[in-house]
């Protein structure tokens, strides 16, 4: 049984290649998002992932797309890119444009791509996280087999609206699979000075809800661990806790310039070791799925891919004035004028 | 022709919401105490042994939390109707309600819908204190996403709930405890419904306007009966329905009378009704031989005692003293 089920689990080498790949993606793409806020084209608060790649990918990988659902907070560009949202479209609306995700009219925090199943890209920290639940009640009530997949940061499982939910979750048997990505900082507040209790997978056993602590900077562990408590949550239709440790190696947002006020150097150049790119680097080379030219080559095939998206996104409009007063209802309009 | 039935406010909520979770296996119902409980105002008694479990969902008493996870499964395309046991308690909700609920259509540009209904009674009962008694539905107008209406009568609530759950927008269905015994003529018919944005006179007349929604409106009627007998013909304007609000009812009615008092048992200050009076004022100034008048509830939080909440709430008196100051 435990052979068979190790056999399931292994990737094959396009698999390794796909992650890979998908891991680069997200790194030039956030990259270049922090060149467009440099450059005032990007504005707001903006939030990148680059770090935590290993953690999207594993799960993205785990679930149907297109038919389970994925909602985050506002660190949100790589759920969306792995959903097989446009990413023309996703960078357009980080740089407020026409062709963005929503019109240019959320920003970096808020890209949606309901067809694919992302249902955002939300500002408040915890806030999203009954809306999520939400999802999963629906799918409990007609029945449809999704799982939803509830994504939150380590400051967000503080929230008081996050308790509430796991309550309910657990309550009403939902298939939500709530997962906290512990990159060990609220914004600029180390964990152990923000939770009393720092290993944040125990807080779904006063629910009733199965949980544990699993590591997120190796894309193959966490594809397996992921893979696994998809499955388990789709047969058995109930909530699941994962505390998925991590690390971001760029601030909390774009405006957070002075990392040395919550973490040292040392500290940084110690996880940059594990750097979840490298690591699976390591892999493929010694599975002779790749070599360094080919490392090379794809590494320069993703970086021209991203310019292009780039300068598509940069080239097109932004909204016409008009569009404000469009999409708050779907049937009516406000008052116009100050 | 369909005939008419007589019913209380609180028969024909429930009878509205029963023949609409018929008609669609989407819509179901969530709240404290609303199922096995039957609802502490028993607007919900005998759905749960009808719809069950399923579609009569019992929530524990975390608003935010049943308000989120209601706006989620309305955002999967199911047509929640969530019931704060008071309004005063969907303040815990407020969060999930403005900063979510109301987003969802416009941040996502049209490509989600959020078709829910928040509902329950909000404005004063009989000795709720201060803490169960709050007037809220300004606080919800305030906001653009949300659709807020305020019936009156049982007509009015049979109508526009049907149109609040087929509605694709959050709507919130600002009901009051002293209406849910009002009696009155609802139209037997399923397919009843009151579009928003539609002010309607309750009593005509050529001297003032008396304007409110909700509760207020029947202390408005009650202050034209007072005028009748000074042989001063108040117009009654029921407003209904505050966001979308029909301005073009209320100033055709201002336009005729030349005269306006504004009803409403929100707190005076920074309630609805100002925010209808400065339209007014705005808008119909060179129409209007008086300024226009605010008559609010008292800018006190709701005390406990009977003769001093009776103090707070207006009635018919506050309205009369009102008018007598226009002249």
């Amino acid at each position: 049984m435990a052979k068979q089920a190790e056999k399931k689990n292994l990737e094959s080498p396009a698999d390794l290649e796909q992650y890979y790949r998908d891991m680069l993606f997200i790194r030039h793409f956030e990259e270049k998002c922090n060149v467009a806020y440099r450059q005032g084209k990007a504005g707001g608060y903006m939030h990148v992932y680059i770090g935590m790649e290993a953690l999207a990918v594993g799960w993205m990988h785990s679930i149907r797309k297109g038919h389970d659902n994925v909602i985050t907070a506002y660190r949100d560009h790589a759920h969306a890119l792995l959903l097989g949202t446009d990413p023309v479209a996703v960078m357009a609306e980080i740089m407020g444009r026409k062709a963005g995700t929503a019109g240019g009219k959320g920003g970096s925090m808020h890209i949606y791509d309901p067809k694919n199943g992302m249902f955002g890209g939300w500002g408040i920290v915890g806030g999203h996280i009954p809306l999520g639940a939400g999802l999963a009640f629906a799918s409990k009530y007609r029945e449809d087999d999704k799982v939803t997949l509830n994504f939150m940061g380590d400051g967000a499982a503080n929230q008081g609206v996050v308790f509430e939910t796991f309550n309910m979750a657990s309550l009403y048997e939902l298939p939500c699979i709530f997962i906290i990505e512990n990159n060990e900082f609220a914004m600029g507040t180390r964990l152990e000075y923000h939770a009393a209790d720092t290993e944040l997978w125990k807080r779904g056993a006063p629910f009733g809800i199965k949980s544990e602590r699993v590591d997120g900077m190796d894309a193959l562990q966490m594809k397996k661990d992921a893979q696994r408590i998809v499955d388990w949550v789709r047969k058995e239709q109930k909530p699941y806790l994962v505390e998925v440790m991590t690390y971001r190696y760029s601030g909390h947002g774009a405006a957070d310039n002075d990392r040395q006020l919550y973490r040292t150097k040392e500290e940084e150049a110690e996880n940059l070791k594990r750097d979840p790119i490298k690591r699976l680097e390591a892999v493929l080379i010694e599975r002779n799925i790749a070599n360094e030219e080919k490392l090379e080559a794809i590494d320069a095939e993703i970086q021209e891919i991203v310019e292009k998206i780039y300068a598509e996104a940069d080239a097109s409009p932004f909204p016409d004035v008009e569009e404000v007063y469009d999409n708050i209802y779907s049937d009516m309009t406000v008052e116009q004028g100050h | 022709m369909a005939g008419s039935i007589e019913m209380t406010y609180r028969e024909a909520l429930h009878k509205s919401m029963l023949e609409e979770m018929d008609k669609n296996a989407d819509v179901f119902l969530m709240g404290e105490d609303i199922g096995r409980y039957e609802g502490t105002f028993k607007v919900t008694k005998g759905l749960f042994p009808k719809y069950g479990h399923r579609r009569v969902i019992d929530t524990p008493i975390t608003e935010a939390g049943f308000a989120g996870i209601a706006t989620g499964a309305a955002m999967a395309g199911l047509r929640p109707i969530v019931e704060f046991m008071t309004m005063s308690f969907s303040i815990l909700a407020m969060d999930q309600i403005i900063n979510h609920t109301a987003k969802v259509h416009y941040m996502t540009n049209g490509e989600v819908k959020c078709p829910i209904v928040f509902r329950g009674p909000g404005g004063a009962a009989k000795q709720l204190s201060a803490q169960h008694s709050h007037s809220m539905e300004g606080w919800y107008a305030h906001v653009p996403g949300l659709k807020v209406v305020c019936p009156a009568t049982p007509a009015d609530i049979y109508g526009m709930m049907k149109t609040a759950i087929d509605d694709d927008n959050p709507v919130i269905v600002y009901e009051n405890p002293g209406l849910y015994t009002v009696k009155g003529i609802v139209p037997d018919d399923p397919e009843f419904k009151i579009p928003f944005g539609k002010a309607q006179i309750l009593r005509e007349g050529k001297d003032l306007s008396l304007i409110g929604y909700s509760r207020m409106t029947h202390v408005n009627l009650a202050t034209a009966e007072l005028l009748a007998k000074e042989g001063i013909e108040a117009e009654v304007v029921d407003v209904r329905s505050l966001l979308p609000l029909d301005t073009e009812t209320i100033y055709a009615s201002v336009r005729k009378t030349h005269r306006a008092v504004v009803v409403y048992e929100d707190w005076r200050s920074g309630g609805f009704g100002a925010e209808i009076a400065s339209r007014i004022g705005e808008d119909c100034f060179d129409d209007l031989d008086a300024p226009v008048i605010r008559v609010g509830g008292l800018n006190v939080p709701m005390p406990y005692a009977r003769v001093l909440e009776l103090q707070c709430i207006p009635d018919e008196n506050d309205v009369l003293a009102a008018v007598h100051k226009l002249k």
